[in-house]
């Protein structure tokens, strides 16, 4: 069962199957558009050098990273407020579930109206489509910390900062947790999305580019160099989420092995 | 000789429905007093007015002379739910530094109590462990290391063992009379078992059921030095014991008249 084996069989098959049926349906190259495995492959190497990857690769990420943090920072800071206050929840919930409605890539023309085309207008169409999630889920995590742990605090009079820290923020880090995860899906496609919009540099550019010049294998490699980065990406938040909610983890794992 | 902790003319009301009607009850520095009485008869209300965690609607609490308004600082709470009453992202060690850290007590200092408190609950390797790495029993003896590290003039423990199985309960009783003669702390037990009330009080307050008074306050004549098997043995015991039975069986029977 456990064999290691088995793990890379498991992990490798289907890729292997899928590149597969597309040499198959690629292979006798009868369709400009859609190049063979091989000769995207061919593609890749020249048209993803360390210049190119920082020319184009770098901003793209260093706006989704910036985004994604401010998304992150504002939503969990509102998500608290509004957590903590029933009457200041009463007051922003609709409008909230309104807002978290809008489909976020509707922004991105309005957004260019206010704040042209340069990377502040890729931020804020990331950060307005990001802090949605991140803030709801704060919202109810905060909402969700146990009623028993308060009067824990008010007993031992842990109070203002350390309790916020200590009780708050800890208390919701698994719904904030989930709603960072959902804002870093959102984060990469309205980075691209943005970058197709308006942009002289980033991948979403790079890839419209190579499409407008019929560089179609390069187009693919810009795909597949997306797809590459949003499994590092989610690599990166499962590792950090580990660390973070490590607690989280054993206490679920002890109350199903029906511990104490 | 002057009480500590004061309870004077408490009532609580939830709208019509009267919980407390009127109970009175003095705790002297080191003393260790249980309260008893039926279900529903109010006593985590009582704990949580006394704690200051809870507003009353009348009558007063007062501790060293000072009234209670909010938890005061020489005060500590055991509470009943000790799954969820302690932190679950912090190691025992952090659950029972948390208190100290907010009251400024010093990094060697707060070593030193942590240690100490650990030591007298019997969990001194287990500082790194989380709690749900414990057992219940294990759990609740955390949060009375917390409690105790806390250094309070008052302990007040709400029906602490009444989730824990029979065999950790009897050794968490005993774990109460040792910390109670070691630290000398003034501790005010609520429990609805009244052998419990009985084998670990020096004296033991009956409640009536709701609308709630004290039926009777009842000093425990057995000697100090107290164990599961001798204690519980002594005819004395048993006798107390049959009295407070009946006692809560009139309190159950009695017709509330103002």
């Amino acid at each position: 069962m456990r064999a290691p084996g088995l793990r890379v069989l498991r992990w490798f098959l289907l890729p292997v199957v899928l590149i597969g049926v597309w040499w198959a349906a690629s292979a006798g190259g009868s369709n400009f558009f859609l190049p063979t495995p091989d000769a995207v492959a061919r593609a890749f190497g020249p048209t993803w050098t360390p210049a190119t990857l920082r020319a184009d690769v770098l901003p793209s990420v260093v706006r989704l990273l910036v985004g994604f943090g401010l998304a992150g920072v504002l939503g969990v800071a509102a998500g608290v407020a509004i957590g903590l206050s029933p009457g200041l929840r009463a007051y922003t919930e609709p409008v909230l579930e309104f807002l978290r409605a809008v489909p976020p890539p509707v922004l991105i023309p309005v957004v260019m109206l206010f704040a042209g085309i340069d990377d502040t207008m890729k931020i804020t169409v990331i950060v307005l489509g990001c802090v949605w999630p991140v803030l709801l889920n704060t919202v109810e995590g905060v909402r969700a910390v146990d009623p028993v742990l308060g009067e824990v605090c008010r007993a031992y009079r842990i109070t203002g900062v350390t309790r916020l820290r200590t009780l708050v923020l800890r208390g919701a880090s698994p719904q904030i947790m989930t709603g960072l995860r959902q804002a870093l899906a959102i984060a990469i496609i309205l980075m691209v999305i943005s970058e197709m919009f308006a942009a002289s540099s980033g991948l979403g550019f790079t890839i419209v580019q190579f499409q407008r010049s019929y560089a179609i294998p390069e187009m693919w490699t810009g795909i597949i160099l997306l797809g590459l980065l949003g499994v590092v990406l989610a690599g990166l938040f499962g590792l950090a989420e580990r660390a973070v909610l490590r607690w989280y983890f054993g206490l679920r794992r002890a109350a199903r092995d029906g511990g104490s | 000789m002057t009480a500590l902790l004061e309870i004077s003319g408490l009532r609580k009301a939830y709208g019509d429905h009267e919980a407390i009607r009127n109970i009175s009850v003095e705790l002297a520095d080191g003393e260790l007093v249980c309260l008893v009485g039926p279900s529903g008869c109010g006593k985590t209300t009582l704990l949580k007015c006394a704690a200051g965690l809870m507003r009353p609607s009348s009558g007063t609490v007062t501790l060293g002379g000072s009234p209670v308004t909010a938890p005061p600082a020489d005060l500590a709470v055991v509470f009943q739910e000790y799954g969820r009453s302690l932190f679950p992202w912090l190691t025992v060690r952090g659950n029972v530094e948390l208190p100290l850290k907010e009251k400024k007590v010093g990094r060697a200092e707060r070593a030193r109590l942590i240690d100490e408190a650990l030591d007298a609950v019997g969990l001194a390797d287990r500082g790194d462990a989380h709690p749900w790495q414990l057992s219940g029993g294990m759990q609740q003896r955390v949060a009375i290391a917390r409690a105790v590290a806390y250094q309070p003039s008052v302990l007040l423990m709400d029906e602490p063992f009444a989730a824990v199985d029979a065999q950790t309960r009897a050794d968490l009783e005993d774990l109460i009379r040792s910390i109670w003669q070691r630290f000398g702390v003034t501790i005010l037990f609520v429990t609805h078992d009244i052998d419990e009330a009985v084998y670990l009080g020096e004296r033991v307050v009956v409640l009536s059921a709701a609308p709630t008074v004290v039926q009777e306050s009842l000093a425990v004549d057995l000697p100090s030095q107290r164990d599961q098997l001798t204690t519980r043995a002594d005819p004395r015991f048993t006798e107390l014991r049959a009295h407070v039975y009946a006692e809560i069986q009139a309190a159950k029977k009695r017709v509330p008249t103002s």
